[in-house]
């Protein structure tokens, strides 16, 4: 219930472009004292654009942004935070190593005239606000002595400390456990009837059953409703946050799905060797000679971890098993990997898929040079003819072969890492966002290569954040959420809905995959 | 297009490279050499012979060096390692008589284990380069005070009596302070050659110099991409090590002594020769061609001018000049 007629913030017709790419249009968006307001929306509708317009992150925008009933402009955070506005990232600002007292001060210290820090009253005052947000601890305790869950209210208590009336969460309760998401949400209630406007961003339909009081949906950039919690059941929701007019065609490609290539079992992933934090957790699936497999989710989901532990980047972090052609194989490198033909395509190119300083050849050949360098000595003729060969076949556009990769366009790039892959004459191919950032053209070609190497009988694993992508491209789909697998759905089956649903954490398997 | 629009297009090409920029930076000490000649001492074939072997020992080093700095590391410990060497190298073939080729062989396994060790610990263990090869740089020192007792190891050496006897100098310190071809190059310049060429082939023929290029410019890409990352990385490490030791041996037999003070500071003159030269301290771009350059431009300032007899602090304060001049200009090329 509102405390008072004029909303914490308003925000009207707002348009932001990143250069010629338009992210928001027209959007508008109100936060009410004494409400929990999600914002939801698929990977991309525009989301944290918004709030980084809110909290002073993104400066140069159009539109209308009220905050108590005036109109006004953040430049930087700490300006919106003197507008009362506090955004709580997944990754906390608190300083680890500095206690709680000095946290809550940072920047603010309560000093005397002489630049004297009051000791007792700063520990006091921090104590005060402390249990403002329920929490009774040791002020003087370094913060990283406390866990996630604690130190996010810690974060949310000097949030309040600076007289935030908007806090902005965004996804929350990624890294809590389920008690410890009960005694959070009691804290929300609280913060609520203090008169506090909450934006919650998750992708947990759960979560939004339970905590939202309204839904505001985004999609590609655009505001689609504001709604009534009650009034907005799942299936409608889902809805509003799918229903798109497909704007590109993904060429139909024939199904020619084989034998058995790929079968993981009950497969785990922890990437920091602590089995409480795993990503994947007792991920299965199969996969068939020819065939592309789908794996969708939303943030968090861990589909790229299930690759990239498939792959053995994660070292010995893993559990489960992977055979290939029914053998079972043991991958703990990414060399073992490739030695048994499988290759990753990375879901950022430029940090961890290509060498950028290096030639085209030199990057294309990487992976492959082991053949290509017999007793450790390099051809160089050998290597330019490899790469010639390659870049022919992946249509690479360059003015020479011995150029440096960081200057070609993103599309351009993209075909260098596969390149890379395609010489190493793999069986099996995990495809994380390979059309991520690049031109339509250049996704169109990718589309074309990957119909090329099905039929000659590589399997692709392949991770879309693009529904159309991933539903188009792929014969089968699994959806990750959190990293359980909560859906597996044959084609006829695969529609957003359904997908979406699945990556929020419903579960959905369709009838003709459900015995597999 | 005329003949002499594209031959300035080449030129500018040229000059705009890495490789154009420092063989610039080198014409450029030779000119000042040649109109600073002090009364035609430049012109001197002895002067060319002692600017080549006074660069020799550093250059070495800068061999050594490259391969780290490609792989995007660094190794400060350099330095004390040609102390270790040149100790080792003295006390075993003048205290202890040990025949040269059992000398050299001793010094380099010494030089190789301590550069591996560095590589272990950075590549391995996961310890900043840095940080690392300081510690090593430190410990290093440490043991050839240790071995020496922190004395200079010369031919005078203390018998069972306690008089001091002079042993005479042994054939594997004249064979290296020696000149060849007429008089006109000296040994430690050919050794100084040989690494370079050793180091060119790995760094430009094989498989693991490409390895090194890769890690340097994006360590992460190259671990997905399977090259063996860690195992490249302490080679690199022991290599540069095994060379400190070269080095540290050329020392001992050109001062006819082990001191286990030498070196010291010659780990930041080699740096400065290879990021002259063009190669990137971020890792990933350079090469062996640039620290040639590197070394010649340095090697002949400090010739050049020590023969005009500019006294030892202006000589630093213009060096130290040339060095920043010359990375600015590396770096406008670049953007």
């Amino acid at each position: 219930m509102s405390t008072s007629s004029v909303p914490l913030v308003r925000m009207v017709g707002i348009c932001k472009d990143f250069g010629p790419v338009p992210v928001l249009r027209d959007v508008q968006f109100e936060i009410l004292s004494g409400e929990v307001h999600v914002l939801a929306g698929e990977n991309g509708a525009g989301k944290s654009t918004l709030i980084k317009i809110l909290g002073g992150i993104h400066t140069d925008f159009e539109g209308i942004l009220e905050i108590g009933g005036r109109a006004v402009r953040p430049r930087s955070p700490t300006e919106a935070a003197r507008l009362g506005i506090a955004v709580i990232h997944q990754e906390l600002s608190l300083i680890g190593s500095m206690s709680v007292a000095d946290n809550l001060f940072l920047g603010d210290l309560p000093v005397s005239a002489g630049g004297w820090v009051n000791r007792s009253t700063q520990i006091e005052q921090a104590r005060q606000a402390i249990s403002r947000v329920g929490l009774d601890l040791d002020v003087r305790r370094p913060v990283e002595d406390f866990p996630i869950a604690v130190q996010q209210m810690i974060e949310i208590a000097k949030a309040l400390n600076q007289n935030a009336r908007v806090i902005v969460m965004d996804e929350p309760t990624s890294a809590l456990s389920s008690p410890e998401v009960d005694r959070f949400f009691e804290r929300i209630a609280r913060l609520k009837a203090g008169g506090c406007g909450i934006v919650y961003i998750t992708h947990r339909m759960e979560e939004i059953e339970r905590i939202a009081d309204r839904i505001t949906v985004l999609r590609d950039g655009r505001h689609v409703g504001t709604e009534k919690a009650s009034d907005l059941p799942a299936g409608k929701l889902i809805q509003w946050m799918v229903g798109r007019e497909i704007t590109e065609q993904i060429p139909s490609r024939p199904s020619c799905a084989g034998r058995e290539l790929l079968r993981v079992e009950q497969f785990s992933v922890f990437p920091d060797g602590d089995r409480q934090g795993a990503t994947v957790r007792n991920a299965s699936l199969t996969l068939r000679v020819g065939e592309v497999v789908g794996i969708g989710g939303l943030q968090g989901s861990g589909a790229s971890d299930l690759l990239l532990g498939l792959f053995g980047a994660y070292g010995g972090n893993t559990s489960g098993g992977i055979r290939l052609e029914g053998q079972p194989v043991s991958i703990h490198t990414p060399g073992q990997a490739i030695q048994n033909g499988i290759g990753l395509l990375t879901n950022d190119r430029k940090a961890s898929g290509l060498i950028l300083p290096l030639s085209i050849t030199a990057n294309a050949t990487l992976a492959a040079l082991r053949g290509l360098s017999p007793w450790g000595w390099r051809r160089s003729g050998a290597e330019s003819q490899a790469s010639r060969e390659t870049a022919g076949a992946m249509k690479l556009r360059a003015a020479s072969l011995d150029m440096e990769t960081g200057l070609l366009s993103g599309g351009n790039q993209q075909k260098v890492a596969l390149a890379k892959w395609w010489q190493t004459k793999p069986r099996l191919l995990l495809l994380d966002e390979p059309t991520r950032g690049i031109d339509v053209a250049a996704k169109r070609e990718i589309y074309q290569l990957m119909s090329e190497w099905t039929a000659a009988g590589i399997g692709i694993l392949l991770i879309s954040s693009e529904m159309p992508e991933l539903l188009g491209l792929s014969d089968r789909v699994y959806v990750l959420h959190r990293g359980e697998v909560t859906a597996h759905l044959d084609r006829p089956n695969a529609t957003p809905e359904a997908v979406l649903a699945a990556a929020m954490g419903q579960h959905v398997f369709s009838p003709a995959t459900q015995s597999r | 297009m005329n003949t002499n629009e594209s031959q300035s297009g080449f030129l500018r090409r040229f000059f705009r490279s890495p490789g154009g920029r420092a063989a610039l930076a080198l014409l450029l000490v030779l000119v000042a050499g040649a109109v600073f000649n002090a009364d035609g001492a430049f012109f001197k074939a002895g002067t060319h012979r002692d600017a080549l072997r006074q660069a020799s020992v550093y250059g070495i080093l800068a061999c050594g060096l490259t391969l780290v700095i490609v792989s995007g590391g660094i190794d400060l410990a350099v330095g004390s390692m040609v102390g270790l060497g040149a100790v080792c190298c003295a006390k075993l073939a003048l205290h202890a008589g040990w025949p040269g080729w059992m000398v050299v062989v001793a010094c380099l396994v010494v030089g190789l284990t301590c550069g591996g060790v560095s590589g272990v610990v950075t590549a391995g263990l996961r310890v900043q380069p840095f940080i690392a090869t300081l510690s090593m740089m430190v410990l290093a020192r440490g043991i050839a005070k240790y071995v020496s007792g922190g004395l200079k190891i010369s031919t005078a050496v203390k018998t069972a009596s306690g008089a001091y006897e002079y042993v005479p100098v042994p054939a594997l310190f004249r064979s290296i302070d020696t000149r060849l071809l007429g008089g006109n190059i000296s040994m430690v310049t050919v050794i100084f050659l040989v690494c370079f060429g050793a180091a060119w082939l790995a760094l430009s023929r094989h498989r693991w110099g490409r390895y090194l290029y890769a890690i340097g410019g994006n360590e992460e890409a190259s671990r997905l991409t399977g090259v063996p990352v860690v195992g490249s990385k302490i080679l690199a490490y022991a290599v540069s090590g095994l060379f400190a030791a070269v080095a540290g041996i050329c020392q001992a037999a050109q001062e006819q002594q082990g001191d286990p003070e030498a070196g010291a500071g010659y780990e930041l003159i080699a740096i400065a020769m290879v990021v002259i030269g063009g190669t990137s301290l971020m890792g990933g771009r350079g090469g062996m061609g640039l620290t040639l350059l590197g070394v010649l431009t340095i090697g002949y300032l400090d010739k050049i001018l020590s023969i005009n007899a500019v006294p030892e602090a202006g000589r630093l304060v213009l060096t130290g000049i040339i060095i920043i001049a010359a990375v600015l200009t590396q770096r406008r090329g670049r953007s």
